[in-house]
């Protein structure tokens, strides 16, 4: 069977879709797919939001679509399909002393999905965004043309695929420069940091090459924004024990498992998990740029509802519109665990990329109406904040709202007209915030 | 030892998760089928995974000519030989009901294909005294159903000739491994209704590798498919005759 009518959502599993999805396992099948029936491609679907969806229409699922085409030792050059996972990579690599130069939090997006959405990870105030590591990315075009674009030829196409959201062909493959790594583990410190201010100021002083912040998103008055600091560097050192092995979230979760004082417990006994003089522990490449990742399923955390992540990025001059929004956020009540800052570099290698100088904030809440309230008033101040939001998390934004943020939006949108005259590449996210309309 | 692996029906995902666990334990692999780009795309990802060598070759189950150029190379390889097939296809037993004619490529595809490549390989095994065999069958070969039957029939046939193969490479000092996967998630099965308790292709690759090592003769995969077709075959063909199961 070529089409299976099937339902599938985002990560955050608040937009659905359901419609006819194609898997092709070899590039015949794919080029033939995109002759006769041209359609948007998605990944692992760990976009949090509508990104990947083509409701009531057709999508192509590039997941077995997933293999390494070339991988030179010498320079650290690799050619992959555009289905490789990122955590393979890590996997495969890492023991021959190379790693991708970025990876988001999690290793199971693909390197299609990384592209599409140009990621950025714990190391970008060092080595920017996934698309700046990107040397050239190959398209199959509505009607089956195959394009190959890079930073010195085609441009433009080049920087409307980097974060293009899909929108300019589907992404075949990619020739990737990974960064050498002394080996395959990282050397971590963790700090306890006992308010925002001291958060930013220790961000700032951070000389580390990867860094994040986890803040208690519950807590409020002296302890506002407090949290743990992590730093890393790539190590050869010892590596740790045997990992676990991964477990799954059976079932959706009921929706108090998640709820203001579960939350707050939770938060407070994490937060002391660091000593006062803060420890050093030396562990696998991917136990810490990928925490997550050994609880598969884990949105089903949030009960079947599903959740929402908010990320903005402010300017380093608007620091104090983030404090307000975390101070807002800790009064509603409604944050979850998982909250993220971290002070971002200027890198970007696309027109709809994300990342700015400045500062990013990343939060969880479960999908109720107070929330999606809370969310809205969370955007305005990004607005106000001259910030930015995230095309791969956003699931409530207005078109005007996101078109304001990115301006090359509309040079961005010529090259998908070009690429895609007809439109048929054009998912529910394009759709929602009508980025493929003019002006 | 060097280990060279022949994989045939090697642009199914079933074949591609199996060879590149072989390339991950650093086995030469020759991955043998009809789509030349694909396979060598496979040949190249399998070295990058670690493969001592990966090429791709030509191998059509319709095709009798296209098995003794594989034949020949792996005949000056030096070490164990061994050969995996996962050749196969599986039209919807309507199509077969409206064309009979089916009826004879799918017996080749599952079964006299495979079954006279393996018998043109086999001296080679022999005179090295070495080497194993895997054969993936499948559950549907266990029992007639009106839904496959003609599928079923293909595999059973191949099911009951790696049983006799089994008998001979054993005297010889080698082993036949036969796989009866369920369920799996391939392009085989994808959009086909009533599919359950899915197996993912990783998942069965790393049965398969496991049954190798442990020189197993007969797996089902996922294990528990034994129990499902043990008691499908435990019903008494008056009732099952009229099951549609």
């Amino acid at each position: 069977m070529l089409w299976k009518q099937t339902d599938y959502s985002g990560w955050g599993r608040v937009h659905k879709a359901h419609g006819e999805v194609a898997r092709p396992e070899r590039g015949a099948h794919l080029a033939r797919l995109m002759q006769d029936r041209p359609a948007p491609a998605y990944g692992m679907l760990r976009s949090y939001n509508d990104s990947p969806l083509n409701d009531g229409g057709r999508a192509i699922d590039m997941t077995r679509m997933d293999k390494i085409l070339a991988f030179d030792p010498e320079t650290g050059v690799l050619e992959v399909e555009a289905g490789v996972q990122l955590g393979d990579l890590i996997r495969l690599f890492a023991p021959r002393g190379w790693i991708p130069a970025v990876v988001p939090g999690t290793g199971f997006p693909t390197v299609g999905g990384a592209i599409a959405h140009d990621i950025h990870g714990k190391n970008h105030h060092v080595l920017g965004s996934f698309g700046q590591h990107v040397l050239s990315v190959t398209l199959i075009q509505p009607g089956g043309k195959r394009v190959t674009a890079s930073p010195q030829r085609g441009k433009a196409l080049f920087r409307a695929t980097m974060g293009g959201i899909g929108q300019t062909g589907v992404i075949v493959s990619a020739r990737l420069q990974l960064i050498p790594t002394p080996g395959p583990s990282m050397r971590v410190k963790s700090t306890r940091v006992e308010s925002f201010d001291e958060f930013l100021a220790l961000l700032d002083a951070s000389t580390f090459r990867y860094n994040v912040g986890w803040i208690d998103g519950t807590a409020k008055g002296g302890g506002l924004g407090r949290g743990i600091l992590e730093e890393a560097e790539l190590t050869d050192g010892p590596r740790a024990g045997r990992a676990l092995p991964p477990i799954t979230v059976p079932v959706d979760l009921p929706s108090f498992a998640l709820s203001g004082p579960t939350v707050k417990a939770f938060n407070a006994a994490y937060w002391r998990k660091v000593p006062s003089q803060g420890n050093v522990h030396v562990m696998p490449i991917a136990q810490h740029v990928f925490p997550l990742d050994k609880l598969h399923d884990w949105n089903r955390l949030y009960g079947k509802r599903g959740f929402h992540q908010f990320q903005c990025v402010v300017p380093v001059a608007e620091a104090g519109a983030l404090k307000e929004m975390v101070a807002k956020i800790a009064r509603s009540g409604l944050a979850s665990p998982l909250a993220v800052i971290k002070r971002m570099g200027d890198g970007r290698a696309g027109m709809l990329s994300f990342p700015m100088e400045g500062y990013t904030l990343a939060i969880d809440f479960p999908a109720r109406e107070k929330a999606e309230m809370l969310i809205a008033e969370l955007e305005a101040m990004t607005v106000e904040a001259t910030g930015r939001l995230y095309l791969g998390k956003d699931a409530l934004a207005s078109g005007a709202t996101i078109k304001a943020m990115y301006p090359e939006w509309e040079d961005w949108a010529k090259e998908a007209a070009r690429a895609d005259p007809d439109g048929v590449l054009i998912t529910d996210m394009v759709r929602r915030l009508q980025l493929r309309d003019a002006t | 030892m060097t280990k060279t692996w022949i994989i045939l029906g090697a642009t199914s995902s079933m074949a591609r998760a199996f060879a590149r666990k072989l390339a991950e334990h650093g086995h030469s692999v020759i991955v043998a089928g009809r789509d030349m780009d694909d396979l060598k795309a496979l040949a190249a990802d399998l070295s990058a995974r670690g493969a001592a060598e990966a090429s791709a070759l030509t191998f059509d189950a319709r095709d009798p000519a296209t098995f003794a150029p594989i034949i020949r190379k792996v005949e000056i390889e030096p070490g164990e030989i061994n050969v995996a097939s996962f050749v196969g296809s599986m039209p919807p037993q309507a199509e077969i009901d409206a064309d009979p004619a089916l009826i004879g490529s799918v017996a080749i595809d599952n079964f006299t294909g495979p079954a006279r490549f393996l018998a043109e390989i086999l001296p080679v095994l022999e005179a090295r005294a070495c080497g194993t065999i895997v054969g993936v069958a499948s559950v549907a070969g266990d029992r007639g159903r009106i839904g496959n039957y003609t599928y079923g029939a293909a595999k059973a046939g191949f099911a009951t000739y790696l049983s006799g193969l089994r008998n001979r490479l054993t005297r010889a000092g080698g082993h036949v491994v036969t796989v009866k996967p369920g369920f799996v998630d391939t392009s085989m099965t994808w959009g086909i209704e009533g599919m359950f308790l899915v197996a993912s292709p990783d998942k069965v690759a790393g049965d398969i590798l496991k049954a190798v090592e442990k020189k197993r003769n007969v797996i089902y995969t996922p294990g528990f498919w034994w129990i499902i077709m043990t008691i499908i075959r435990l019903i008494p063909e008056r009732i099952f005759k009229k099951l549609s199961i």
